[in-house]
């Protein structure tokens, strides 16, 4: 702040100074910012079927959030309780009136497990975003920016595991972090770990493309020559622009989280029954359950699972539409080849 | 031999022949798989070792440490892991993936025994999926924004929400357990695979082995075995043919020539089906190309849920037992498929396409 000022009693120039605070009075930040706000914005020049999807996901997603943090309120049981009262719920017992879902193989309860499932879940997904946002960010902003060899290096490797079936690497990832088994915490970071590694190439190409447009623009170049720290105009000036595709990515990445962490359980890579509830796992225990005729254990995790995939994929897809004006006005065909 | 090509290369490229252009471009391709490969074997190799040694992972708390210290010692773990490495990557140009630990066999020869399996899956799957997403991407392009448009997307979106397992779980469910229409698992009954045994010089793809017996049954059963996992991977991959379609299809039907072709009279059906699918293939094509990563993973579930004796139920085999050695392998062997699938479908994408080429 200090510095921006010092130029400012050379009146003597004949330029005239802009006024700057004029211009900050002109626009409130606070206006903005509701404005700027990604899904309410889009809400708002949503229209039809856009819209719809778009409300539809957004419950779903909300419903799944609310449930996840009110589990312990809404689950009967804990995730690994396999009696009430001293009384055993046997195992694989069709629903009745103490297991409104019946019981799994191992003696638990299924309605728990699937209430319990979404807060594991839910943790997966932050995790792994949080994760990947910050490494994929900071990647591509230093190697857009700055360009060069690393810049090079980072996007052949990020190329080269763009293309890799991304549950492999999320195999390879929980045998190097877990050895493949882990209690909750543990196993929550290194399945979130796991999917960070897959994740973080899409922000890495994302952020990188925008700052390789943002680096050249006017106010970038005016920036540094009046002299800004380098870390200033990276945060300020270039990443603060080159975000716009980011909520979309993230919605994508979301449920692309989950059904990795689905897959990762199916394939018994997932978090131990003992130490949280995760419905990849449960489903993998169902597979003998389903040959012998006992749906309940398979259907529950996995409608669990399709309908919060459902509705995140629902609010990325409307997103990814309304932020794609091609896509977004309807009646008029796609834009030029 | 590259040098060969590249010196041919300027002959080649004289005015009028197209050729050259398409070599080059092969070449460029050939040359960029490398650094990718590379870099994922090293990655792999890396996190793999970070944890430490793959025969301790996999016998650890079974032997005596003496004997586990002396299998790490003979297996040659205790070594610098810079040597290790270029060792490995020695071994992977001679063709030589890592021989398991748990059932001792070399890697390539579980990849040639199963692989067929795998490939086979997916050649079916990708039927069904073409099968399914070209009509209806079609008709959802044709039919912009009006409720069979909505209706398909919400279908499209549906099939990519479920996960792959769970669609084959209650396929299973209905059609095997409460139906007793289709076989539970497995590839082709224990009858069957005892006559496929049978066949001098087997393929491992059942269909053809089959039809090599000419035993009518056999071809019948084997193909059974086959719809529920091919409905399963295929209608995941469907979802995302069919969203493909429809995007590049819209984009041709707004051209000119599409209009001009409809003032001419020339039929809606033909306009969708000739005019406006054919251009959209190239990007359909490239794209479809790049999915060949998700069915393998896919096939990796499919198999998994379905026994099927695969590459795929392989791998999660070993990972049970933790052969990671095992696992190693079949995770670069697939980079390695993967890669050059990616490299096919460009130069397909370039000969169908001249301005692909650089």
């Amino acid at each position: 702040m200090t510095v921006d000022n010092t130029p400012e009693p050379v009146i003597d120039r004949d330029l005239p100074t802009p006024k700057t605070e004029a211009l900050a009075a002109q626009t409130p930040r606070k206006r903005r910012w509701s404005e700027r706000l990604p899904v309410v914005s889009q809400l708002r020049q949503s229209v039809g079927l856009q819209r719809g999807m778009l409300i539809t996901g957004l419950v779903i997603t909300g419903v799944f959030v609310l449930v996840a943090i009110l589990a312990p309120l809404i689950a009967p049981y804990s995730w690994a309780q396999q009696s009430v009262n001293g009384v055993k719920f046997g195992t694989q017992q069709p629903p009745s009136a103490t297991n409104i879902l019946g019981t799994t193989v191992s003696g638990f309860d299924v309605f728990s497990r699937v209430i319990w499932g979404s807060q594991t879940a839910l943790l997966v997904i932050l995790a792994a975003i949080a994760c990947s946002i910050f490494i994929g960010i900071a990647l591509g902003l230093v190697s857009g920016y700055f360009g060069g060899w690393l810049d090079r290096t980072l996007v052949v490797i990020a190329d080269a595991i763009y293309a890799f079936p991304s549950l492999l690497l999320a195999i390879v990832m929980s045998i190097v972090i877990s050895h493949g088994q882990s209690n909750l915490w543990s196993g929550i970071m290194a399945t979130a770990l796991s999917i960070t590694v897959v994740f973080v190439p899409q922000y890495f190409r994302v952020i990188r493309a925008e700052v390789v447009r943002v680096r050249a623009e006017p106010f970038v170049e005016s920036a540094k020559v009046i002299g800004v720290p380098t870390g200033r105009i990276l945060t300020r000036h270039v990443l603060r622009n080159s975000t716009r595709s980011l909520p979309v990515v993230i919605t994508l990445n979301a449920s692309e989280a989950l059904l990795t962490l689905a897959g990762l359980g199916f394939l018994g890579f997932g978090i131990e029954a003992t130490s949280a509830a995760e419905w990849g796992y449960d489903l993998n225990r169902a597979i003998a359950d389903v040959t012998s005729g006992i749906w309940w254990t398979s259907i529950f995790p996995g409608l669990a699972i399709v309908l919060v995939v459902l509705g995140i994929t629902l609010v990325g897809e409307s997103l990814n539409d309304l932020s794609d004006p091609r896509l977004r006005t309807r009646r008029r065909a796609g834009g030029a080849a | 031999m590259a040098v060969d090509v590249l010196a041919a290369d300027p002959v080649a490229t004289r005015p009028k022949s197209s050729g050259g252009g398409l070599w080059r471009y092969i070449l460029i391709r050939l040359v960029l798989i490398i650094p990718t490969v590379l870099i994922l074997i090293t990655l792999v190799f890396f996190l793999m070792r970070v944890t430490g040694d793959p025969i301790t992972a996999a016998l650890g708390g079974r032997l005596p440490a003496d004997q586990l210290a002396q299998r790490v010692h003979e297996a040659g773990y205790d070594r610098p892991v810079l040597i290790q490495y270029f060792e490995y990557l020695g071994n992977i140009l001679h063709g030589d993936f890592g021989t398991t630990i748990t059932d001792g066999q070399k890697v390539t020869t579980v990849l040639l025994t199963y692989g067929s399996a795998t490939l086979e899956l997916a050649i079916y799957a990708l039927i069904v999926a073409f099968a399914v997403s070209i009509p209806l991407g079609l008709v959802a392009a044709h039919r912009r924004d009006k409720w069979q448009d909505a209706s398909l997307r919400i279908m499209a979106i549906l099939a990519y929400a479920t996960p792959i397992f769970f669609v084959g779980l209650l396929l299973k469910l209905v059609f095997s357990v409460w139906l007793g229409w289709m076989p539970v698992s497995g590839r082709a009954s224990t009858q069957t695979e005892l006559l496929m045994s049978g066949v001098s010089t087997p393929t491992g793809i059942y269909l053809l082995d089959a039809i090599r017996l000419g035993n009518g049954s056999a071809i019948l059963d084997v193909l059974w075995h086959a719809i529920l996992p091919a409905v399963a991977l295929g209608l995941l991959t469907a979802g995302i043919f069919l969203r493909l379609i429809r995007t590049n299809v819209i984009g041709t039907l707004g051209q000119q020539y599409v209009t001009s072709g409809r003032s001419r009279g020339v039929s809606e059906y033909r306009l969708v089906t000739k005019h406006a699918f054919r251009p959209a293939l190239i990007p359909i094509i490239t794209v479809m190309g790049l999915q060949i990563a998700l069915l393998l993973a896919g096939a990796i579930l499919t198999e998994t849920t379905f026994e099927w004796k695969g590459i795929g139920f392989m791998l999660s085999e070993y990972l049970k037992a933790r052969d990671f050695v095992a696992v190693q392998g079949i995770v670069v062997m697939i980079a390695l498929i993967v890669a050059v699938t990616n490299f096919i479908v460009d130069i397909v994408a370039a000969m169908i396409d001249p301005r692909v080429r650089y």
